[in-house]
C-alpha cells in the first residue's frame, strides 16, 4: 500500500553568516514524512533542530534544496504565501506553550481560525471541540496564568489541532514540564497520532523521542535515520 | 480577518491596560476638547459682536457734522432723505435728563429723534406707541420710556398716558420700548426718547450735529454712502465738516478680528492634537516592542503582514477615536461651564466638532502607521525568541 508523502525534503542547506565564519545549520538534510507518521527528531543542542523545525514549519526559507509540503513546492514561496501555508498545514506546539496571556484558553484556540476568516460562532464551536479532544474543555474560560504548565500545553495542542492541519510540529513540547506531566502530554500526542494526525516531534531527550514510531537523528545539520535496532535500544535504556 | 474582529481585538487590548490607554489618549483628548472649547467660544463672541452691531440698526449710516458755522437744519436732513437709496433719516440729539414721578427720580440718557428712529435703530414698542411726525411738528411734550426706566419710575403700573417730569416740565408718556438688553457697553433699556423738535427746545439748540441714514439694502449701501457724502459736500463745501460711517465696516472689522482670533486658537489647539498623535505613536512603538512575542506567535499561527499591520493600526485608530469622543464630550462640557460661569454665549458648530474628531482619527491613522508597519515587518523566528 502506497502512503502519500506529506513532507518531502531534499538536500536542504541553511547557513548562517557570523562575521567571517559560516555556520552550516543544515547540511544536505533530506527527509520524507508520510501521512500518519510520528517522527521524532533527536539531537544535541546546536545540532540544527530549531533551524529544521523553522523550515518545516514554513517560518524560514532554506538557502537551497527542495521542500514539498502537501504537494506544494514551498521553498521559494513569498512570505504571505508561507503565512497561509502555516495557517492551513502546520500546527505548532512550542516548548513554552506560547499562549497569548490576555486571551482565555478558548480564545487562544480560536486564533488560527480568526486568520482563516471563520465566522465567530463556528470558531467557538470548533475551539471547544478541540479543547474537548485534549481533555481541557472545563478550563475554556481560564486565562493562561490560571492554568498549570501541563494544562497550558494542552491548550496549545488544542490550538495546533483546531484548524485540522495535516502536520503537528512540536518543538520540545515537554521541555518545560515535570516528568509526570511530560508523560501525560506525550500520551495526548500518541493518542492524536493514533487518531490519524501526523506528528513531527523535536527533542533532545531520547526518553521522549522513543514515543515516536520513527526516529531521525540530527547532528551538525546532517540527518540520519535511526535503525530499528537502535530504536529498540533506546526504548530499553 | 474581518475588520469587526480586529476592532474587538483592539478594544480588548485597550481594556487590558486602561491606565496606559488613558495616558495615550490624553494628548488627543486635550487637543480635541481645546479645539472645540476655543472655537466655540471664539465663534460665540464673534456672533454676539455682530448681533449687537446689528442691534444698533441694519444698513445704518451714521453722519456726524462737526462744522457748526454753517447751520445744518431739518430741511437739509430731509434733502438727504430724497437721495436715491436712502430709506429713512433720523436726526438725533442726546444728553441726560432727570425724570421724576411722584417721589421717584431717575437720571437717564435721552435721545431726541423722529418717527423713523424706531425703524432706523431696530426698536420695538411693547406698550403704547412710538413718537409720530405730528409730535415732531407740534413739539409735543411726549416721551417714550425704555423698559428699565419705566420699571424704575412706575413699578408694575402701566405708565402709558401718565405724567412724568422731565427736567421739571410735565411730559406725557406715550409708549414703552421692548427690552433689548445691553449691547456694546450701553444699556439701551435705561433711556427715554422724545421728539427731536422738543429736544432742540430742551437743549436750546437749533443745530443738528448727528443723524442716521438708513440705506435701502446692504448691496447699495456703499453707493448710497457716496451720494450722501456728495450731498454734504455741496452743503459745506469741504470734506472736513462732516463724516459718514458705515455700520457694516465696523462689523466687518470686528468679525475679521474675531475670526483671526478663532483661527489662531484653533491652530494652537490643532498643534496640541498633533502632539497628541505623536504621543500615540510613541506608546504604540513601546507596545510593539512589548508585544514582539505576541506578534511572533500570531505570525507562526498564520497571521499575514497585513493582519498584524491592521491590528496595530486599528488599535491606534480606536485609541484616537476614543480619545476624540472623550475630547468632544469634554470640550462641550468645558464650553458649557465657561458660558455658565461668564454668562457669555458660545456657538457650537457641528462642523468643528466633526472636523476635530476626524482630525483625531487621521492623527491615529498617520501616527499609527509607523509602529504598525514596524510590527508587521518583524521576523517571526526572532519575534518568537523574544522574551
Ligand atoms: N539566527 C542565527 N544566526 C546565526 N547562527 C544561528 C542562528 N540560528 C542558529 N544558528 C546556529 O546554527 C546552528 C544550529 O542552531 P539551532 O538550529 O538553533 O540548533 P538546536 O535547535 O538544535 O539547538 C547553531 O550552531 C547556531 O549557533
Ligand atoms: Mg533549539
Amino acid at each position: 500500500m502506497m502512503v502519500e508523502a506529506i513532507i518531502h525534503m531534499r538536500d536542504l542547506i541553511k547557513q548562517y553568516q557570523m562575521g567571517d565564519t559560516t555556520v552550516t545549520a543544515l547540511d544536505h538534510a533530506s527527509i520524507t514524512v508520510k501521512k500518519g507518521d510520528f517522527v521524532s527528531i533527536v539531537g544535541p543542542s546546536g545540532s540544527g533542530k530549531s533551524t529544521l523545525m523553522n523550515i518545516i514549519g514554513c517560518l524560514d526559507h532554506p538557502d537551497s534544496g527542495e521542500y514539498i509540503l502537501e504537494g506544494q513546492t514551498v521553498d521559494k514561496m513569498k512570505d504571505y504565501q508561507l503565512a497561509t501555508i502555516r495557517n492551513e498545514n502546520i500546527g505548532f506546539i512550542f516548548q513554552n506553550f506560547n499562549l497569548l496571556s490576555r486571551l482565555t484558553a478558548v480564545e487562544n484556540v480560536e486564533l488560527p481560525l480568526i486568520y482563516r476568516g471563520t465566522k465567530a460562532k463556528e470558531r467557538r464551536e470548533m475551539a471547544m471541540e478541540s479543547l474537548k479532544k485534549v481533555g481541557i474543555a472545563d478550563r475554556a474560560g481560564h486565562l493562561p496564568h490560571q492554568l498549570s504548565g501541563g494544562q497550558q500545553q494542552r491548550v496549545a495542542i488544542a490550538r495546533a489541532l483546531v484548524g485540522e492541519p495535516p502536520i503537528l510540529l512540536a518543538d520540545e513540547p515537554t521541555g518545560a514540564l515535570d516528568s509526570q506531566t511530560s508523560k501525560e502530554i506525550m500520551e495526548v500526542l500518541s493518542q492524536l497520532n493514533q487518531q490519524g494526525h501526523t506528528i513531527i516531534l523535536i527533542t533532545h531527550d531520547p526518553e521522549v523521542a522513543k514515543m515516536g514510531k520513527r526516529m531521525v537523528r540530527i547532528s551538525d545539520g546532517k540527518l540520519s535515520e535511526v535503525g530499528m535496532n537502535e530504536h529498540e535500544y533506546l526504548h530499553i535504556h | 480577518m474581518s475588520i469587526f474582529t480586529s476592532i474587538k481585538m483592539a478594544m480588548r487590548n485597550i481594556k487590558g491596560n486602561k491606565m496606559r490607554a488613558l495616558l495615550t489618549m490624553l494628548g488627543i483628548i486635550i487637543g480635541v476638547s481645546s479645539v472645540i472649547t476655543l472655537v466655540s467660544i471664539g465663534q460665540g463672541s464673534s456672533q454676539s459682536v455682530s448681533e449687537s452691531i446689528n442691534d444698533l440698526g441694519t444698513n445704518l449710516l451714521t453722519v456726524n457734522i462737526s462744522n457748526t458755522d454753517i447751520p445744518f437744519t431739518l430741511d437739509d436732513v430731509d434733502k438727504v432723505k430724497e437721495i436715491d437709496g436712502v430709506k429713512n433719516v433720523s436726526p438725533v440729539l442726546s444728553g441726560r435728563v432727570t425724570l421724576k414721578n411722584g417721589k421717584t427720580t431717575s437720571t437717564v440718557s435721552f435721545t431726541g429723534s423722529n418717527a423713523s428712529y424706531e425703524d432706523v435703530r431696530n426698536l420695538s414698542i411693547s406698550n403704547g406707541r412710538f413718537i409720530t411726525d405730528i409730535d415732531m411738528d407740534y413739539r409735543q411734550k411726549v416721551v417714550v420710556l425704555g423698559s428699565d426706566t419705566a420699571t424704575t419710575l412706575f413699578g408694575r403700573e402701566n405708565p402709558v398716558d401718565q405724567k412724568v417730569l422731565v427736567n421739571g416740565e410735565s411730559y406725557r408718556v406715550v409708549g414703552v420700548l421692548a427690552s433689548k438688553g445691553g449691547s456694546m457697553g450701553q444699556n439701551s433699556d435705561d433711556t427715554v426718547i422724545i421728539p427731536f423738535s422738543t429736544a432742540q427746545r430742551l437743549l436750546g439748540t437749533t443745530h443738528i450735529t448727528q443723524f442716521y441714514a438708513q440705506a435701502d439694502s446692504q448691496d447699495t449701501i456703499n453707493r448710497t454712502m457716496l451720494m450722501i457724502e456728495r450731498n454734504l459736500y455741496e452743503v459745506f463745501g469741504d470734506a472736513d465738516s462732516y463724516s459718514v460711517a458705515n455700520q457694516q465696516d465696523v462689523m466687518d472689522t470686528m468679525s475679521s478680528v474675531n475670526d483671526t482670533m478663532t483661527m489662531l486658537l484653533g491652530g494652537i489647539a490643532s498643534i496640541s492634537l498633533l502632539v497628541g498623535g505623536i504621543g500615540i505613536m510613541n506608546i504604540m512603538f513601546v507596545s510593539v516592542t512589548e508585544r514582539t512575542k505576541e506578534i511572533g506567535i500570531r505570525k507562526s499561527i498564520g497571521a499575514k503582514r497585513k493582519d498584524i499591520l491592521l491590528q496595530f493600526l486599528i488599535e491606534a485608530i480606536v485609541l484616537s477615536a476614543l480619545g476624540g469622543i472623550i475630547g468632544v464630550g469634554l470640550g462641550l462640557l468645558a464650553t458649557k461651564i465657561y458660558t455658565l460661569a461668564t454668562g457669555s454665549v458660545a456657538a457650537y458648530s457641528l462642523s468643528v466638532i466633526l472636523a476635530s474628531f476626524l482630525f483625531s482619527l487621521a492623527v491615529g491613522v498617520i501616527f499609527g502607521v509607523f509602529p504598525a508597519n514596524k510590527a508587521s515587518k518583524l521576523n517571526p523566528i526572532q519575534a518568537l525568541r523574544f522574551e
